[in-house]
């Protein structure tokens, strides 16, 4: 692995929301709820990096706080080695260009009042002022035929499209700029079976004909499994299993990822006849109060006492899995 | 024979014109069995279980029958259809915090339903909620039912909903989609707590959803619609094992699946029909792979084999790849 181009290294990542209690004065402190509490990960150029948990785990405040669209409050952020969460304002801005959001709600991502030539071609203006109308419009409907819009469609406005076609939309305004990192935060839950699979497939297609890096976060495992070589997994901002694709759903080492796994219908009636399911039981603790400890031991099925006391550390396994319990598999 | 739906129909009137919903769908229910009903956005799947409730837009009109009980309850009087809505059918919708009035506490929401219904005094009506709660397995009932919905989870409020609406003992519940907005670990909780409760009340559910997975593990029998039309209805093993619709085949090639692997998933092309103008026969014929000339131009009839049925101009056999 060690060869490969590591495009994004995150050590320590903290993020801190102030949330202020009801009936607050101004001079009361607020508490800090911690939605990402010290991430570390690699990701290697050209590679899909899944990432899966609950809702409210902090999955896409993780992605947020990489890509510096809200502050990290601790660690640190290297996209190809460079200090990202330092950087001044001009640097950012090259960094941008590489760096592409694709976001959940279609429709809600794209402009209304702005035609979809205008969509797509807003990141070509904003970085590459220079170019000519004439070059931005024919990279615009290049990009367009490539992610399957009809190129005559560039005058229309978003709401004559559907779901699936409004995706696309988003994955050809992201991809206009060439950028080495795709982030798609939910990209696909929004949208009907048969048009999900379009939008995978299209995704699957276009980074290997463009060698781009994806960051995919969705709570659908199933299409997490499809589309990564790595899944990492998130539980109340911590990472509790980070393992290649193939490897965690083959086995799963940490009590919270077999849950999780197992909680997944599979659409066949006699697998879901015999298969077992780990209920877990209750929900999500707040986390404004995280439990000590270990933050799964709530829900823990294996919990002990050491586990309300130590908090587990990423400990890396000899076949490269990584899992932060202290009874793992 | 508990419920009996035949050639339903919605149609509603817009400025533009009118647009059918749902087309001539008929299917039954035994008292105590599990009904799915599969489709993606826009198949009508919800609207037909509205029209049968009453439920529909101004602007909608149902046409058909439907038997509850021997007895027709579509377009009933309204002093009718109160008797039987709660009472006797129940209904759980998709998101749990716009059906919960965030105004009043749990108890109050929970206790009108038998004050309403049973006319029950307050003080027996809340206890009533206290066991029905704990049915549903939420901790600490009793503290929680002072509570407003906004202090409970999303699974919590899916449970809340789902014990009131077993509170007058419906023969029937309807779940619109009662597991889309929640996690998948509180999603197998919520299905593992509906079929406990039906083996515990002897309830009858029609559970429509778009997510095969769920239907895989609960139901029975399944029923698939398709721009507001029924394309295939079978027992769900048969279904999952030998699809005999093209549309059924692509949707169950189209998901990708944990225990499978696999480079590229099948898909549907084309986009869901539009509504305004809708194909004039086979609602699935632009994007079916199998298509005919007959299918552009009329829709085929839905034929029962054995205890399955299908609407395709194609036989089984010719659906070969």
């Amino acid at each position: 692995m060690s060869e490969r181009e590591i495009l994004l290294s995150v050590s320590g990542l903290k993020v801190t929301f102030d949330v202020y209690p009801h009936g607050a004065m101004p001079w009361t402190k607020p508490r800090k709820l911690k939605a990402v509490d010290g991430v570390d990960f690699d990701l290697f150029a050209g590679e899909t990096l899944g990432i899966v948990g609950e809702s409210g785990c902090g999955k896409s405040t993780l992605a947020r706080a990489v890509a510096r669209m809200v502050p990290a409050s601790a660690g640190q952020v290297l996209w190809l080695g460079k200090d990202l969460l330092n950087m001044d304002s001009r640097h950012l801005k090259a960094v941008r260009s590489d760096v592409q959001f694709i976001f959940q709600d279609p429709l809600a991502s794209l402009n209304p009042r702005m035609t979809v030539g205008q969509i797509i071609s807003e990141p070509l203006r904003t970085h590459y002022p220079k170019l000519s109308r004439g070059e931005v419009k024919a990279t615009v409907k290049d990009m367009m035929d490539k992610v399957g819009l009809l190129p005559n469609m560039i005058n229309r406005y978003p709401h004559e499209f559907s779901g699936g076609q409004c995706q696309r939309i988003g994955i050809a305004r992201a991809l206009i700029i060439n950028p080495k990192l795709i982030i798609c935060d939910e990209p696909v839950s929004a949208l009907d079976v048969s048009i999900q699979a379009q939008v995978i497939n299209l995704l699957m297609k276009l980074q290997k004909e463009l060698g781009i890096a994806l960051i995919f976060i969705a709570h659908d495992l199933s299409v997490v499994k499809h589309i990564s070589t790595r899944v990492m997994v998130l539980y109340l901002g911590n990472v509790v299993e980070v393992a290649d694709a193939k490897m965690l759903y083959a086995r799963q080492r940490h009590p919270y990822t077999q849950a999780l796994i197992s909680a997944v219908p599979i659409p066949d009636p006699k697998i879901e006849k015999g298969k077992k399911i780990i209920l877990l039981e209750g929900d999500l603790p707040s986390p404004l109060y995280p439990p000590s400890g270990c933050v799964f031991r709530t829900r823990c099925p294996k919990v002990q006492a050491i586990c309300s006391i130590e908090r587990p550390k990423l400990e890396t396994l000899d076949d490269g899995h990584k899992v932060a319990c202290h009874f793992h598999d | 024979m508990l419920l009996d739906v035949k050639d339903l129909s919605v149609q509603f009137t817009i400025p533009d014109g009118s647009i059918q919903a749902v087309k001539n769908v008929s299917f039954t229910l035994e008292a105590g069995e599990t009904l799915a009903i599969v489709g993606e956005s826009g198949s009508g799947k919800s609207q037909a279980v509205f029209a049968m409730m009453g439920l529909l837009a101004q602007n909608g009109r149902a046409t058909g029958s439907v038997l509850f009980n021997g007895k027709e309850i579509l377009n009933a009087p309204l002093k009718e259809l109160n008797k039987v809505r709660a009472a006797e059918i129940a209904m759980i919708f998709q998101d749990p915090m716009t059906s919960l009035n965030p105004y009043k506490r749990i108890s109050d929401q929970m206790a009108e339903v038998l004050m309403l219904h049973k006319g029950m005094s307050k003080a027996d009506a809340v206890k009533e909620c206290v066991s029905m709660l704990d049915a549903v397995r939420i901790p600490e009932a009793k503290a929680r039912l002072r509570q407003y919905p906004h202090e409970f989870s999303g699974g919590m409020r899916q449970r809340v909903m789902i014990a009131m609406s077993l509170l007058c003992r419906p023969k029937l519940l309807i779940a619109d989609e009662p597991t889309t907005a929640l996690d998948v670990t509180v999603q197998a909780q919520i299905m593992t707590l509906l079929s406990e409760i039906q083996k515990e009340f002897g309830t009858a559910i029609i559970l429509i959803t778009h997510d095969l997975g769920v239907v895989a593990g609960t139901c029975r029998e399944t029923l698939v619609l398709y721009g507001g039309q029924v394309m295939e209805q079978s027992p769900t093993e048969d279904m999952f094992e030998s699809p005999t619709h093209p549309y059924t085949m692509g949707l169950l090639h189209a998901i990708p699946r944990l225990d499978q692997g696999g480079e590229e998933l099948a898909t549907i092309p084309g986009n869901p029909p539009n509504m305004m103008n809708m194909p004039k026969g086979c609602p699935f014929s632009p994007r079916c792979e199998f298509v005919v000339d007959q299918c552009a131009s009329q829709m085929p009839p839905l034929v029962a084999v054995g205890d399955r049925r299908r609407a395709c101009h194609r036989t089984v056999e010719e659906l070969v790849v």
